[in-house]
C-alpha cells in the first residue's frame, strides 16, 4: 500500500483535495480522534494566498444530482496568518504536508514559493493554477504557454516537489500537463471543480451563488475526472494525484488503473469526514 | 471565537442508527434512535443525517448532501429529532419509519450557554426553531431555573407545535391561536414585566433579527441559533458562513449555530440574496 510520491514516503495512496478537509476546525469538532484515525497519508492544505482573502459573499453552496457547486473563494489567512497560526497546528499531524499556494501572478507565486521553502514542516508544494490572468481574464492553468510562462519564472523559487493542480476548465488538459512537465513540475493533481452555474430557482435567470459562478464536484464530474486523469497519464510520466468524484474504493481503483499514483478525496469527506478511510481500506482489502 | 474545549465533540466519522419510533404533530415529523456510540449532546448542538437507503434519487435526483437537524431530546442513549418536510432532504427524513437506518454525524457545533444564576431564560421560538427551545427549557428546567417559553407559529395547524414546550405563550400570525401577531411582541412584552433575563432565539431570519434589534437596543443578552445550508457540518467546506461585527465571516457549523446576537453583523440576517 506504501507509495513514493517525489521522494515522500506515504503509508497509502489516499490524501484530500486541498479546501475540502480542515485539520484545525476538525480537531475542534472531534478531538484528538481526528489525528488517531486521521484517513489520509499527507494532508493537502486549502489555497494559500499572499494577502488574507475572507471569501465570496453567501450563498456559497447549491446542491446538485450527485455533488454541488461551490462558491467558497479561498478564504485563508494569507501567507503571514498562514505561517502564524495555521503551519504550527498542521505540523503536529503525524502525516507529511503539502501546502497548497495561489497567487495572480508569477511575482506573487514567487513570494509564496519562498516564504515556504525553508519551512521544514511543508513536505511539497501544490500549485494552484485556476486563477484568471488579470491581463486576459483566462485561467493561467488553462492554457499550456501561460502556465509554461508561470512555472519559468518560479520553478526555481522552491527546492520541495512541486505538484501543479490542473485545472479542467481548458481546451486539452493533456497539453496543459505537458507544459508542466517540460517545464519543471515534480507531479500533477487532477481535475479540480468544473465551472457552473446555479440558476436560482425562485428569481428567474439569477445566479443563486453570491459571486455568479461556482464550481461543481462530486460524483457528478467522476466520469470526467477519468477521462482527464486518462488522457493526462497518456501524456505525461509525471506522477499523478487524481480526484474527481471519488466516493468509494472501486471508484479510486479506476483512477489508479488509469494511471493516477494517487488519489485525493474530496467532495465525499463532506458527507462523512472518515470517508477516505472506507476507500483507503477498500483499496487495501482488493490488494 | 470560542475555544476549543467549547463543546461536546463528537466522535470521528458517520454512524449508521436505526429509527426507534416516530410520531406526527402538526407538520412536525419527530423520530428517535439510539446512538450509543455517541456522547450526549447540548442543547443547540445538531447533528448531520442522512437515511442509510435511498438518499438520492428524490425530486431533481436530489438530495445528495447529509442535513443539518437539530436535536430535540437526549436521554441516556436516546436522540430525538424533529423537522418539518420542505424540500428534497427533509422529505426524505420525514419519511424514515421505525426500523430504517439512519446515518448520523453529531452533536456539532456551539450549543446555548447558561444563563447567569439570577436572570431568568426566556426562550422566544419561530416555528420548526422551536426544537432546540425545546431540549433548553428540559435542562433549564431541571438545573431549577426560570423559564418563560414563547413560540410564534405561522397558524393553527403549525401551533400544533406548542406541545413540545411546556406552559408555552403562543402567537400566530392569522390570530388562530394566542396572540394575533409576532412572538417577538410577546418577548416585548415580558421584558417590560422584568428584563433580568437571557433571551434564547431560533427561528426564521426576520423574527432573530427583531430579536437581536431588541437585545441590541435593551442591552438584554440574546443566544440566537441560527440556521445555514452546509455541505459539512465540521468546518470543512466553509459554506455556512454569516457576517460578524467585525465584518469577518465565521462558519455557522464551527462557530454556531448559537452565536451572540452582539456579534452578528446588523446588516446580516435581513440581506438579499
Amino acid at each position: 500500500m506504501g507509495v513514493d510520491l517525489c521522494a515522500i514516503d506515504l503509508a497509502h495512496p489516499v490524501i484530500n483535495g486541498s479546501g475540502t478537509f480542515d485539520v484545525i476546525a476538525a480537531r475542534r469538532a472531534f478531538g484528538a480522534s481526528v489525528d488517531e484515525q486521521f484517513p489520509f497519508s499527507a494532508f493537502v492544505s486549502k489555497t494559500i494566498t499572499l494577502q488574507p482573502r475572507s471569501g465570496n459573499p453567501p450563498a456559497r453552496l447549491f446542491e446538485t444530482p450527485a455533488g454541488l457547486i461551490n462558491s467558497i473563494g479561498l478564504p485563508n489567512r494569507g501567507l503571514a496568518g498562514y505561517l502564524e497560526h495555521d503551519l504550527p497546528q498542521l505540523a503536529t499531524l503525524a502525516v507529511p504536508l503539502i501546502t497548497n499556494v495561489m497567487g495572480s501572478d508569477a511575482g506573487e507565486v514567487s513570494q509564496l514559493l519562498e516564504a515556504l521553502d525553508g519551512r521544514e514542516e511543508i513536505a511539497a508544494i501544490e500549485l494552484n493554477v485556476s486563477c484568471p490572468n488579470v491581463k486576459t481574464g483566462l485561467d493561467i492553468g488553462s492554457d499550456p504557454a501561460e502556465l509554461s510562462k508561470l512555472l519559468a519564472a518560479v520553478r526555481a523559487d522552491t527546492s520541495k516537489p512541486l505538484i501543479v493542480k490542473l485545472t479542467p476548465n481548458t481546451a486539452n488538459v493533456a497539453l496543459v500537463a505537458k507544459a508542466a512537465e517540460a517545464s519543471g513540475a515534480d507531479a500533477v493533481s487532477l481535475i479540480n471543480t468544473l465551472r457552473a452555474f446555479a440558476a436560482d430557482p425562485a428569481r428567474p435567470g439569477k445566479a443563486w451563488l453570491g459571486s455568479g459562478t461556482g464550481g461543481q464536484s462530486g460524483p457528478a464530474i467522476r466520469a470526467i475526472a477519468l477521462a482527464q486523469t486518462s488522457a493526462v497519464a497518456a501524456a505525461v510520466e509525471l506522477p499523478i494525484i487524481a480526484m474527481g468524484g471519488i466516493s468509494n474504493a472501486a471508484n479510486a481503483r479506476q483512477f489508479l488503473d488509469a494511471g493516477a499514483l494517487i488519489v485525493a478525496v474530496g467532495t465525499e469527506s463532506f458527507r462523512d469526514p472518515a470517508a477516505a478511510a472506507q476507500v483507503r481500506d477498500g483499496l487495501a482489502r482488493a490488494a | 471565537m470560542s475555544g476549543a474545549a467549547d463543546r461536546v465533540q463528537a466522535p470521528f466519522g458517520t454512524r449508521e442508527v436505526r429509527i426507534a419510533g416516530t410520531e406526527q404533530i402538526g407538520p412536525y415529523r419527530v423520530f428517535s434512535c439510539r446512538d450509543p456510540e455517541g456522547p450526549l449532546p447540548q442543547a443547540g448542538q445538531f447533528y448531520m443525517l442522512a437515511s442509510a437507503e435511498r438518499w438520492g434519487g428524490g425530486s431533481d435526483e436530489r438530495p445528495y448532501l447529509p442535513r443539518a437537524i437539530s436535536v430535540l431530546a437526549a436521554d441516556d442513549d436516546q436522540l430525538s429529532f424533529a423537522l418539518e418536510s420542505v424540500g428534497p432532504g427533509t422529505e426524505r427524513l420525514a419519511e424514515l419509519e421505525e426500523g430504517d437506518g439512519l446515518r448520523l454525524l453529531g452533536p456539532l457545533g456551539n450549543g446555548f450557554t447558561a444563563p447567569p444564576d439570577h436572570a431568568r431564560s426566556i426562550l422566544c421560538g419561530g416555528g420548526i426553531g422551536l426544537v432546540p427551545l425545546a431540549m433548553l427549557q428540559h435542562e433549564h428546567l431541571a438545573a431549577g431555573r426560570k423559564v418563560c417559553a414563547l413560540l410564534g407559529f405561522r397558524d393553527a395547524a403549525h401551533a400544533a407545535g406548542a406541545e413540545f414546550v411546556s406552559g408555552a405563550q403562543v402567537a400566530t400570525d392569522d390570530g388562530s391561536v394566542g396572540h394575533g401577531g409576532l412572538v417577538t411582541e410577546l418577548l416585548l412584552t415580558e421584558l417590560d414585566r422584568d428584563s433580568s433575563a437571557v433571551i434564547y432565539a431560533c427561528g426564521p431570519p426576520q423574527m432573530l433579527d427583531t430579536v437581536r434589534a431588541i437585545s441590541v437596543a435593551s442591552g438584554v443578552q440574546a443566544q440566537l441559533a441560527l440556521e445555514a445550508p452546509m455541505a459539512c457540518g465540521y468546518g470543512a467546506c466553509y459554506g455556512c458562513v454569516v457576517k460578524v461585527t467585525d465584518g469577518s465571516y465565521v462558519r455557522t457549523c464551527l462557530d454556531g449555530p448559537v452565536i451572540a446576537a452582539d456579534q452578528l453583523a446588523a446588516d446580516w440576517l435581513l440581506r438579499e440574496g
